[in-house]
């Protein structure tokens, strides 16, 4: 029981993460329906944005760390959405009439270039960070099994919810998110009662990086460590989040994230490590031959 | 500036020598016409006579091969539809247009439909979002108009108590007129309306006429009319273009449209008897029993 418990606890944390990068993929898929696979990129680089941020604090002599996390969340979010932004500008604008092919190929150019952009600036070794929040509540300590939740994971998933809970807003009730709603309804009509539909098509991969970049904040903090490459495993595990949750649903991508986290949290706990991504994604080939829509996702009905 | 025509006074919208080619088919030929302010003036014509192909280059669709597309702003002065962008044709020359396959966004409640249709107002009301989720009054204010100015409009095409009918479950009819309330909540100086009245029964088409009355003597704006049903043609119009094979054939008051020659030939073809092929004609004089 007091196992069971902690690997909710441990894949809870994970599924949110997930669940942040899965936002970026089925918000863009639900506007111009391409897969961004260079999203993963984006996470990564929020990664890295954050880590330089954290030294450069450390360096200019900010020590006390929940002014610390904050002024990193804030710059890592900025840049990284910079990132977004010109991904979207420079790569898949200029296609965006183009075959669907196209787009997605365009999409892993952009994430190889991206990947070995990194690793050209930043080195390919791994970088480490210290643990930036210590400490934890214990519970049932008498028992055999002391439970731990600490206070970073505290932090991760009441983050996560504040920044879903926002965004949630941001979606329904801001005359942005009616533009993207309107937008992904029918992008040739939106731009006909004079929505800038290029504009919300960038804000929209701006959102999504920011998202994303918040996830590369907490997956540094959770693992301590980065390198170049975090960026595929996290970005394929989330895309298998939002085909689950049913690509093009919000809701769906936070409940597909979750998902993913706790399956990836009990069975690396009750089975093999080692096998953990072979059960996430043997969801992803369950999910696509029995229910190609997602758990939330609506089916396409033609109208005859 | 320019030509005599198009300064200060001229009319609303003037179309010059406009013609579109899809490579070498030439859809509409050097076709010119004007119309103004409280005014209705009907694009009429036999089908594939490229009535919605003048649209989709006045709206932005295309781009026209050859010619010149002038608004005369009321506000803004004399701009050149055919070189802007497409969003800013309803953004900001204020032309607003309806299709003849309804194009609403069927997800969404009736009221968010012409909501949306103040998009721009209520981005730069809220400062991008920021002052909207801030719960800024600026904000606030900006959306109860935008709300006064749907509700004014559900008013006007009887939609009010469908207010939070999701658009796509709407009956026809409801979905037509919502249609135009959507394009008249951008607040246009030029309203297209592309086969308002299709799918229509008697009675609703007689509404449909009154409402658009209504916005060109209320609101004093410019409608252009693409229509089959002649019963609205002409009873509403004031002035009427016909098209045949993407050419101008004449144009008029219905009086004089009605009884011109070249008009009841492109309608009804020519007058003469065609031969039947006479395993046609066969068939004609043994039914299959």
């Amino acid at each position: 029981m007091e196992y069971f418990i902690q690997q909710l606890i441990n894949g809870m944390t994970l599924g949110m993460i997930y669940g942040l990068i899965a936002i970026g993929y089925t918000m863009v898929y639900g506007i111009i329906g391409m897969i961004n696979f260079a999203h993963g990129e984006i996470f990564m680089i929020g990664a890295f944005v954050s880590i330089i941020t954290f030294l450069m604090l450390g360096i200019l002599g900010v020590g006390w760390m929940p002014l610390a996390v904050l002024i990193v969340m804030i710059v890592t979010m900025l840049l990284t959405s910079v990132y977004g932004w010109a991904l979207e500008r420079v790569a898949y604008r200029p296609l965006r009439n183009s075959p669907r092919l196209a787009a997605l190929i365009t999409a892993i150019g952009m994430s190889i270039f991206l990947q070995n952009y990194v690793q050209l600036l930043q080195g390919a070794r791994i970088k480490p960070l210290q643990p930036v929040i210590a400490g934890g509540f214990r519970f049932m300590q008498e028992s055999d099994f002391v439970v731990t939740l600490s206070y970073l994971q505290v932090f991760i998933i009441l983050l996560t919810l504040i920044l879903m809970a926002v965004f949630t807003l941001v979606i329904n009730k801001t005359a942005l998110g009616r533009a993207q709603r309107a937008c992904q309804q029918d992008l040739g009509m939106a731009a006909l009662i004079g929505i800038n539909v290029d504009r919300t098509i960038s804000l929209t991969f701006v959102l999504g990086a920011a998202m994303a970049a918040v996830a590369g904040l907490m997956f540094l903090m959770n693992y301590g460590v980065i390198d170049f490459y975090i960026g595929f495993l996290a970005g394929i595990k989330a895309f298998t989040a939002a085909v689950l949750g049913g690509i093009g649903s919000l809701p769906g991508a936070m409940l597909g994230g979750l998902l993913i986290g706790l399956i990836e949290g009990f069975w690396s706990a009750y089975f093999t490590v080692e096998y953990k991504d072979v059960a996430a994604f043997s969801i992803l080939v369950l999910v696509l031959i029995f229910r190609p829509t997602g758990l939330l996702g609506k089916p396409d009905i033609e109208k005859v | 500036m320019t030509a005599p025509a198009h300064e200060q006074g001229g009319p609303l919208i003037s179309v010059e020598h406009l013609t579109m080619r899809f490579g070498g088919l030439v859809a509409i030929d050097d076709v010119s016409f004007s119309g103004d302010n409280s005014e209705i003036t009907a694009i009429i014509g036999p089908n594939g006579a490229g009535k919605t192909t003048v649209f989709n280059c006045l709206t932005g669709f295309y781009k026209p091969t050859v010619g010149r597309l002038t608004l005369n702003h009321p506000a803004k002065g004399e701009l050149l539809l055919e070189r802007m962008e497409g969003y800013q044709i309803p953004a900001h020359a204020d032309v607003a247009r309806t299709f003849q396959n309804i194009r609403l966004f069927p997800a969404m409640s009736v009221l968010e439909n012409l909501i949306l249709a103040q998009h721009n107002e209520l981005m730069r009301a809220s400062g991008f979002s920021v002052a909207g989720l801030l719960g800024m009054r600026r904000y606030h204010d900006a959306e109860q108009k935008a709300v006064e100015r749907a509700r004014y409009w559900l008013d006007r095409t009887g939609l009010t108590t469908r207010a939070d009918w999701d658009a796509g479950n709407l009956p026809y009819g409801d979905q037509r007129r919502l249609e135009i309330a959507r394009a008249m909540c951008i607040r246009p100086v030029l309203l297209c309306l592309d086969e308002p009245a299709a799918g229509l029964n008697p009675k609703e088409s007689a509404e449909l006429n009154e409402l658009l009355r209504y916005i060109r003597d209320e609101h004093q704006i410019g409608l252009l009319l693409i229509e089959h049903d002649m019963s609205v043609v002409m009873e509403i119009s004031d002035r009427i273009i016909v098209l045949d094979y993407g050419r101008k054939i004449a144009a008029g008051t219905p009086d004089e449209i009605k009884d011109n020659p070249d008009v009841i030939r492109a309608y009804l073809g020519e007058t003469e008897e065609e031969a039947l092929p006479e395993v046609v004609a066969q068939d004609l004089e043994h039914p299959v029993s």
